[in-house]
């Protein structure tokens, strides 16, 4: 395990965090920091992998191929981006990659970019609000909105969690999936929108209906 | 300027994300405040954003972070710097010393010191013919050859064995060879013993000349 004395010490005030100071420790040698370094992260390029190759042992192999990739070029890595965003795009990259190796497309809805112009129009929960997220302290409530989210369509879901469980700005969602802002922005509306009509929908059928919170009355 | 619920829902994610032009967003939040369904539309996109945005939703498998660790760990320097001629020098040597040692290995076998000079005429027996030799002898002999020395320490093999480690055969259980190998008979089954069939059909042992 990596020690941490192996860092030079840097007064308080100075002006880079613990992840520059690993970074540059990284990038001078010290391959024994790395994981250190991406370990805040390996949840989130998880998630990544798993939106788009939609298997979880697929989505290991791909993120600890996407880290040692990440590692041999850490020397390109530029202090001006988001250490967490490079480490993302690498992982994506690596995913779509393997997707196409693999062609997994097939089975879902093959690798149709069009964007539906139609409009969508959002279900009339007239009473439904919102669903606290202290829910998410259960394992049922998560797992129920991981299988909402499963359930969209390949384009919407990679797109909607980039944006949205990456937090990756439209931008940069659009230079991962190599697709254009309108797109993002036109996948990412009809994504939450669904989304909401899912879980709006989930509640009245009582997936949630045993949370804590939950007293015989609405959330709200 | 009064916007439709369509239009609300068209941007909902835009005013979500904070981009919307100023008079487009004031449009949207006066709709919200007299309409129900564009007001839980709102509510429920934000809600989705926040509950897919909380950390408790990233999961990974058990064992991922150990596994991912001892991946980084494994020398990733190696992997990445596959190229240089200096990772490939470990396995060109490997494998050069493992294509000698083979060499090596056979060049003795085929000069293994012969027990008995009679071996080589031995050549003509089948190969995967099974024989038998004892301690304190120089022969094989077929199973059950009455004239095998030491039977207690009796140790059975085949006949390309027995030649390759210098054995020579018995002139009485194994004659019918031994008169091919000299010329006499090549072509002929004039013997009568009829218990040193076995193996018969078997390719001979191909060592060198059968020549003595």
């Amino acid at each position: 395990m990596p020690e941490p004395t192996v860092l030079p010490n840097s007064p308080p005030a100075a002006a880079t965090t613990r992840e520059q100071q690993l970074i540059r420790a990284v990038q001078g040698g010290q391959r024994e920091l790395f994981y250190e370094l991406v370990r805040p992260y390996e949840k989130r390029v998880y998630a990544a992998a798993v939106a788009i190759l939609r298997n979880q042992q697929d989505a290991e192999d791909a993120v600890q191929e996407a880290m040692l990739k990440a590692f041999a070029h850490i020397g390109q890595f530029r202090a001006e981006a988001r250490f967490s965003t490079w480490l993302i795009q690498i992982t994506v990259n690596e995913a779509l990659m393997r997707r196409r190796r693999e062609r997994t497309v097939v089975m879902e809805g093959l690798d149709d970019h069009r964007d539906s112009e139609a409009e969508y129009a959002p279900r009339d929960f007239a009473d439904w609000r919102e669903i606290p997220s202290e829910a998410l302290e259960r394992k049922e409530a998560r797992q129920h909105l991981a299988r909402a989210l499963d359930s969209l369509d390949r384009k919407y879901r990679e797109v909607f969690v980039l944006r949205d469980v990456e937090h990756l700005n439209i931008q940069e969602t659009a230079e991962a999936l190599g697709i254009s802002v309108a797109s993002v922005k036109t996948r990412l509306l009809r994504a939450r929108l669904m989304l909401r009509d899912l879980l709006a929908a989930g509640w009245q059928q009582g997936w949630f209906s045993r949370l804590p919170f939950e007293k015989g009355s609405k959330p709200w | 300027m009064v916007i439709q619920c369509e239009q609300v829902w068209r941007e909902v994610s835009n005013y979500v994300d904070g981009d919307l032009d100023a008079a487009l967003r004031l449009d949207m939040e006066e709709h919200i405040k007299t309409c129900p369904r564009c007001a839980s539309v709102l509510a429920g996109v934000r809600n989705v954003v926040v509950l897919y945005g909380d950390e408790r939703m990233l999961e990974v498998p058990a064992g991922f972070s150990r596994r991912l660790q001892n991946r980084l760990a494994v020398r990733p320097m190696a992997r990445l710097r596959w190229p240089s001629w200096e990772t490939w020098l470990a396995p060109v040597a490997a494998m050069a010393l493992i294509v000698g040692g083979v060499r090596l290995a056979n060049d003795f076998s085929f000069t293994h010191p012969v027990k008995s000079p009679l071996a080589l005429p031995g050549n003509s027996i089948p190969a995967d013919m099974v024989v038998v030799v004892s301690d304190d002898s120089r022969l094989f002999h077929v199973p059950g050859c009455k004239f095998i020395r030491d039977p207690k320490s009796e140790r059975t093999l085949t006949a390309k064995e027995a030649i390759r480690e210098g054995y020579a055969p018995c002139s009485r259980c194994l004659r019918q060879y031994l008169k091919a190998a000299n010329g006499r008979g090549e072509n002929s089954n004039d013997d009568d013993d009829a218990d040193d069939d076995a193996g018969a059909s078997g390719s001979a042992v191909v060592l060198g000349s059968s020549a003595q």
